[in-house]
């Protein structure tokens, strides 16, 4: 089935995308992406510690940006200036590569976006050129001046980050797939498989996902049931699902040729 | 001396110094690094023509796993 995700031009076989936080070790980092069959990877960019042997295992050893597409987030970011500045120091340390996630929060304890400060960092960064896809509440109106200020891609809360509470509003999904042409993909909030079949069954462009993953109690197995429900709720979507009927059965099984009672 | 601060600490330092004469006193030479100055990139390829100067602040950053 020739069905590809195409961000910013980019052709991608996988609708799963993947955080690289919280895992074990490198090897378990590495182990869940292979298994997940994910293309796109989130980073986070952060401090060097001065105080540590500058030849520790790398993220970038373990996971090689040859073999995947990275996506250097803002995640920690609060004003729409620390988050450029970040993903300008993104750029620099990934040798000019542009394509980045946007998120600025609003506050610690819900991680909610503050689209005020996103929208002011969006304008910014499409204006140096970075591709930007951009994490946002599920407001469609929101959604929509994201993407007119042109964010590659828009990828709305389905629930809050790390609450694995699953798909809350799939109306509001559903309106800013109405109004947004640019791929929309759920990020945040799914919480195990059917979570991403359901958002794939909506029509979402994709998934992106880190801690259902490596919070699972089994990160690999996680990733690959994931792999599967991202490909089981595209699926579904193309093939177009039965319409419901609501408080009228309809039987599977020829209505004609039924053999009669013996009591007659 | 000159005092910078990197990544928040402050350090002292004998002598002015370049960026990648700093990058080396650290130990990051050849490593997947990038450098802030004042809240401006420095180019990897400008380290060694980068003079720093007293007070200035620095950022070095890495990729690190994240979501």
């Amino acid at each position: 089935m020739n069905d590809k995700l195409i961000i910013a031009g980019k052709t991608y076989n996988s609708r799963l995308l993947v955080g690289t936080g919280k895992y074990k070790d490198f090897a378990e980092t590495r182990a869940a992406l292979d298994a997940s069959g994910t293309e796109i990877v989130t980073v986070a960019i952060r401090r060097t510690n001065l105080g540590q042997n500058p030849n520790e295992p790398n993220l970038l050893d373990a996971v090689p940006p040859s073999k995947f597409t990275y996506l250097p987030n803002t995640a920690g970011c609060y004003s729409a200036e620390d988050a450029v500045r970040t993903l300008r120091l993104a750029r620099e340390l990934l040798d000019g590569h542009s394509l980045v996630k946007l998120e600025v929060l609003g506050d610690p304890q819900s991680l909610y976006p503050n689209v005020i400060e996103t929208i002011a960092a969006a304008k910014t960064l499409v204006a140096e050129g970075f591709q930007v896809m951009v994490y946002t509440s599920d407001d469609p109106i929101i959604a929509k001046q994201l993407e007119d200020i042109g964010c590659v891609a828009i990828m709305p809360l389905a629930s809050l980050i790390g609450s694995g509470m699953g798909i809350l509003n799939p109306w509001n999904l559903q309106l800013i797939m109405d109004r947004v042409r640019v791929p929309v993909i759920v990020d945040a909030g799914v919480g195990t498989a059917s979570d991403a079949a359901i958002a794939m069954e909506l029509g979402c462009a994709g998934v992106l996902m880190n801690t259902a993953i490596a919070g699972a109690q089994n990160p690999v197995l996680m990733a690959s049931a994931m792999k599967k429900a991202t490909e089981a709720g595209r699926e579904a979507y193309l093939a177009g699902r039965m319409p419901k009927k609501l408080y009228s059965a309809s039987p599977s099984s020829p209505t004609a040729g039924i053999i009669s009672s013996v009591r007659d | 001396m000159i005092t910078l601060s990197i990544n928040g600490e402050s350090r002292q330092f004998p002598a002015a110094l370049t960026a990648a004469e700093l990058i080396e006193i650290l130990g990051y030479t050849g490593k997947r690094i990038a450098l802030e100055r004042n809240g401006e990139i420095v180019p990897r390829s400008t380290f060694a023509a980068q003079q720093l100067t007293d007070g200035d602040k620095l950022e070095v950053v890495v990729a690190v796993g994240g979501g």
